[in-house]
Parts: C-alpha cells; sequence; structure tokens
C-alpha cells in the first residue's frame, strides 16, 4: 500500500532560506511558493461532495489530487444481501437526478440475465422510453443550471431548475415520489400512465423550449460565462477514450457514440433521432451538448406518445411478477406466488451479463452475477461520472485556479453514481 | 459479428486462452492473470478493442481460484464487446493476491484499480498510485470480499498524522 501522504496546509517553506533574505525591486514579479489548498469536501463553488487537494502556485494549479467517496454507501454490498427486486430503490439513489433511467438499466440488466427482453410487453418497453427520456431531460436541465450558477449566472439556474420541477411533478404523479420512483419492476414498469399523461407531457414542450431557447440565448452573449466556458477544460479524443469517457462529456470532443444509436435497446431503433457532438471538447461544447440533447430527447418523447399502443405493462410470468392483489387474498396459489416472490425472490438463472444503457452521464452499466438463488451474488454498476471525473486531475494542471469550477461543473459529477 | 472477436482473439493469443464461452450474447475469453497486460496490449492494438468500459472483481468464496478480475472491453471502431476474465487464486501465506496493472494502456484504469485494491484487496503491480479511494485511509480490511460481515462496524478514527 502506497504510504498516506501528510497533508501539510498553508504556505510551504522554501528549503532555499536565502530566497527571503533577497533585496527585491519593483521591476522583480512577486515570488510565489507552491501553497497546497485544500478544496472541499463542502466548498460553495462545488455541488457534490468531493474533495481536491490543490497545489497553486500563484492563481496556477500544479497538481490536484481529488478524492472522492464521500457519499459510498455500499451499493453493491447492500445489493448482494438483498432480493433482485429489492434493489431497485437503490438504484434510484445512484444518479439521483436521473433516477428512471438506473432503474431501466438495472431492470433491463435483470431481464437479460433472465432470457425475458425480447418478450417484455411494448408498452412497457415505451413507458421504460418515456420516464428515461424525461429523466434524461432533468439530469441535462440540472447540470446545465448547476454549472451557470456556479459561474454567476443565477438566472439560468432558476430557469432550468423550474423546468425540473414541471417534470418531477410529472413522475410524482406517476410514481408517488418526486425523486426515488422504483417505478421500473423486472418484466415492466410497476404501473400504467397516468390519464393525459401524454397530453400533459406535450404541454411542457413549447414551455421547456423557450428555457432552452432563453438560456442558449442569454449564454451565447454572456461574456464572463463564455470566458469561462470557451477553450476550458478541454481534453482530446484520443484522452477521452482513454479514460473511458461516454455521454455528452464523450461527445463534446466530436465523437458520436450513443448507447441508444450504436447498440439499440428498448424501442429506440424506431425514433428519429440526431446524437449531438461538439468540436472543441471544451467546457463550451459540454453544455450545449446537453442542451441540444434535451431538444432531442422532447423529440423521442414526441414520436413515442404517437406509436404508443394500449395494452399490458408488466410481463405475464408468475415466477417473475407478483399476482394481482385480488388474487392474493382470495386464492391460495395467488398468496403462495406472492409470498414466494417477496421472500425469496426471483429465481435467476446462475450465470453474468454486462448491461448497459445511455444514462444521464453515458454508458451506465451492470455487471450482474447470479448464483441462481433470489438475490444477486455480484451486482456491480459502472458509473460513467466516476470515469469522467478521473480525468479531473490532467484537465486542470497547469491551468488557472478559476477553471476548475466550470470544468468540474460539465463534469456533471453526481456522487451518488460517483461514489456509490 | 461478436463471434469474430472471439475467433481472432484465439487466434492471435493461443495458450494464455483458458477457455471461452458465449452466454446471452456476451463473449467471455478466460485469460491468464499473469499474462494480462501482453494479453490487453494484444487485444487493444491488434484486435481493436481500444475502450476500457469496466474494470472489476468478483469473490467466489470457497472456490479455486477465489477471486476473478473482470475486464469490459468495447471497439470503437466496429462496437464489437468482448469481456476478459483472469481468475486469480489466494497465496499461501496470507498476503493479497496480485497481477499486473493496465493503467499504461488505459489512463481510465487508474481509478478502477484503486477501486478493485479497495474493495477487495487485490494488488496492481506497477499501478502509479494504489491507495484506497472510496473508503477511508484508516479503514481495516476490504468490504467487498465475501467473508467481511456487512454488519461490521467500523468508527472512523483520525491517526494523528504527525505520529
Amino acid at each position: 500500500m502506497a504510504e498516506a501522504k501528510k497533508l501539510v496546509l498553508g504556505v510551504q517553506e522554501p528549503e532555499d532560506q536565502s530566497e527571503y533574505d533577497r533585496e527585491f525591486s519593483d521591476d522583480d514579479e512577486l515570488p510565489t511558493e507552491p501553497m497546497t489548498l485544500n478544496m472541499g469536501p463542502s466548498h460553495p463553488a462545488m455541488h457534490g461532495t468531493v474533495r481536491i487537494i490543490l497545489t497553486v502556485e500563484g492563481e496556477t494549479v500544479k497538481s490536484g489530487d481529488v478524492q472522492v467517496g464521500y457519499l459510498h454507501r455500499c451499493f453493491e454490498k447492500e445489493a448482494e444481501h438483498a432480493t433482485w427486486t429489492q434493489v431497485f430503490p437503490y438504484t434510484d439513489r445512484l444518479n439521483y437526478v436521473s433516477p428512471m433511467l438506473n432503474n431501466v438499466g438495472y431492470a433491463l440488466a435483470v431481464e437479460k440475465l433472465l432470457g425475458v427482453v425480447e418478450r417484455i410487453p411494448e408498452r412497457a418497453q415505451y413507458i421504460r422510453v418515456i420516464v428515461g427520456e424525461l429523466s434524461r431531460i432533468t439530469d441535462h436541465l440540472t447540470a446545465t443550471a448547476a454549472g451557470a450558477m456556479e459561474l454567476g449566472a443565477m438566472t439560468i439556474f432558476f430557469w432550468c431548475i423550474k423546468g425540473r420541477e414541471w417534470i418531477y411533478e410529472l413522475l410524482e404523479e406517476l410514481s408517488g415520489a418526486r425523486l426515488t420512483h422504483s417505478y421500473v419492476r423486472v418484466g415492466g414498469v410497476a404501473y400504467d400512465l397516468t390519464p393525459n399523461f401524454a397530453d400533459k407531457v406535450q404541454a411542457l414542450f413549447p414551455k421547456l423550449e423557450k428555457i432552452l431557447k432563453d438560456v442558449g440565448d442569454t449564454t451565447l452573449e454572456l461574456s464572463f460565462f463564455r470566458d469561462r466556458m470557451d477553450g476550458t477544460g478541454v481534453i482530446s479524443r484520443e484522452r477521452a477514450i482513454q479514460y473511458g469517457w461516454t455521454g455528452p462529456a464523450l461527445r463534446s470532443t466530436g465523437i458520436p457514440y450513443d448507447v441508444r444509436k450504436d447498440h439499440p435497446y428498448l424501442v429506440y431503433d424506431r425514433f428519429d433521432f440526431e446524437v449531438p457532438v461538439g468540436s472543441k471538447g471544451d467546457n463550451f461544447d459540454r453544455f450545449i451538448v446537453r442542451i441540444e440533447e434535451i431538444r432531442q430527447s422532447m423529440k423521442i418523447l414526441a414520436q413515442a406518445f404517437a406509436q404508443i399502443a394500449p395494452g399490458k405493462v408488466v410481463l405475464d410470468d408468475p415466477r417473475i411478477i407478483l399476482p394481482p392483489k385480488q388474487e392474493v387474498y382470495n386464492s391460495i396459489e395467488g398468496m403462495i406466488g406472492h409470498f414466494k416472490l417477496i421472500v425469496d425472490g426471483i429465481k435467476v438463472p446462475p450465470g453474468e451479463v454486462y448491461s448497459y444503457t445511455e444514462g444521464g452521464n453515458g454508458e451506465l452499466g451492470f455487471y450482474i452475477v447470479s448464483d441462481g438463488t433470489g438475490r444477486p451474488y455480484k451486482c456491480r454498476v459502472r458509473p460513467p461520472c466516476f470515469c469522467i471525473v478521473s480525468a479531473l486531475p490532467e484537465l486542470i494542471k497547469d491551468r488557472p485556479l478559476a477553471d476548475i469550477v466550470p470544468t468540474f461543473d460539465m463534469m456533471n459529477m453526481i456522487g451518488g453514481e460517483c461514489d456509490r | 459479428m461478436s463471434l469474430a472477436v472471439l475467433q481472432r482473439a484465439k487466434e492471435l493469443l493461443g495458450d494464455t486462452i483458458k477457455s471461452t464461452h458465449s452466454y446471452r450474447g456476451d463473449d467471455t475469453l478466460v485469460v491468464d492473470a499473469a499474462a494480462i497486460v501482453e494479453v490487453m496490449r494484444l487485444l487493444k492494438d491488434e484486435v481493436g478493442m481500444d475502450f476500457l468500459v469496466d474494470l472489476t472483481c468478483v469473490d467466489y468464496l470457497g472456490r479455486e481460484p477465489r477471486f476473478e478480475v473482470v475486464y469490459h472491453l468495447r471497439s470503437m471502431k466496429t462496437g464489437e464487446r468482448l469481456r476478459v476474465k483472469a481468475p486469480l487464486d489466494e497465496p499461501e501465506d496470507g498476503s493479497n493476491p496480485a497481477l499486473d496493472s493496465v493503467v499504461p494502456l488505459w489512463a481510465g484504469a487508474n481509478w478502477f484499480e484503486r477501486e478493485v485494491w479497495d474493495l477487495y484487496g487485490i494488488r496492481f503491480h506497477n499501478h502509479p498510485d494504489l491507495r484506497r479511494i472510496l473508503m477511508y485511509e484508516e479503514f481495516v480490511g476490504h468490504p467487498l470480499r465475501k467473508d467481511y460481515p456487512k454488519e461490521r462496524r467500523q468508527p472512523l478514527v483520525r491517526r494523528d498524522p504527525n505520529e
């Protein structure tokens, strides 16, 4: 094990004491010594709990040690002791600004191992797309809102958060919870869409479009915003791939990798949508890629509402799906079936699968191993922002201290997902 | 399409492959842990699996070999995917099992390997900075090992850095 580094805060004395005794003239530059600064774990300009131990020379960052893990809540260990169904509430808390996408990603992984992916009713697949895209909009709105706010554009924050709240209200109406939905089930979704759900969502589109236009127009003209976003946090395509970047952050460099396009799952192959990409790979590209992706999500939603047909929302398989309450209370088979599924859990055949979907931050993968019992033997989540944040030390090195804030913001580090 | 990757890998790697299988559409190579860096280099440069998607570990307590380090690769050009597993046994003297680091091939492996060290206690040779990442420095043991009880509590007691 590497030896624990000693943390020494404040100005470090130079080894050469003669530097202190020297005479200075007015033409000399001010002498600077490397200084260790502690940024975080709770810092007003960093959303999320993360600590960066910086060595700065004047305003320039010489090195930064990024320490994550403050929000570690043993997702995997807890999942190994829960039934397959009981893991859903834990997935809500991974990327907590797009819980539906985590729900869907996990459900697809279990279904892949069960071998029932093709048998999921079509209506359930459409509903998963709909709630997933709504979640993607809330995710991107949060990222852009927080990013703008921390650079001083408070108005943009309020616009975006207002739009996010409209969607949260709809999802709350659907699932009963504003944030921790636990709406998706293995084999389908918990219940059908509420009446007029499509109309309510589509009534939001003009309002959301107005927000996006306002945000786009404003940020293009805000000089302090452009100054701090343009050309900062630049990463090349090669380095982005080296670090395992995915999602909007990878697409900002110009690589059009989107799981929904490259490996279509659910019914994504039936929709017509674009994958927006950036050109320079800087913070501003990551910002506008997210804005444009919200538009594409709305496009997908409109098509999904046009195509969705009435039907069942869960798989017809008593080994996976709880029986209706009517049967549980009135028949012995129903009660036993209910009891077995709750106490023992769904019997998933032994084996291992890696299933991946496009989460808010990129490829959200679930690697699950089953030993044939009702509980996961291993339930690993591949957190997209973990890989992205691991490049932070490289992106802030030899850059001004002030660049850390926009670079970190546009990585959209979500503590729940990064630290699990 | 994906079978082609397995086929190409088999021809290229020969004896270092212990077994291969495909299940639910996922192709898997089981390779010799001692040769992992060489295998990964060949897969990256010759087979085109240039994207390290994920790196993790599974603890099969009671089975020989006990650990499996699992790599997921993707080709950015063709979109093909491959899982590579390196079985790893616990050394007789009770020390931590170890294998070579793939950080020279993928910078993203840095934090992944730190996480595997932190949670499973697998050492990685030639890793630039093998520290704990999710747990705190004072934590004793490796929590995702199957013999680490879920109920065990460890209050965080800070050491005096000057001690």
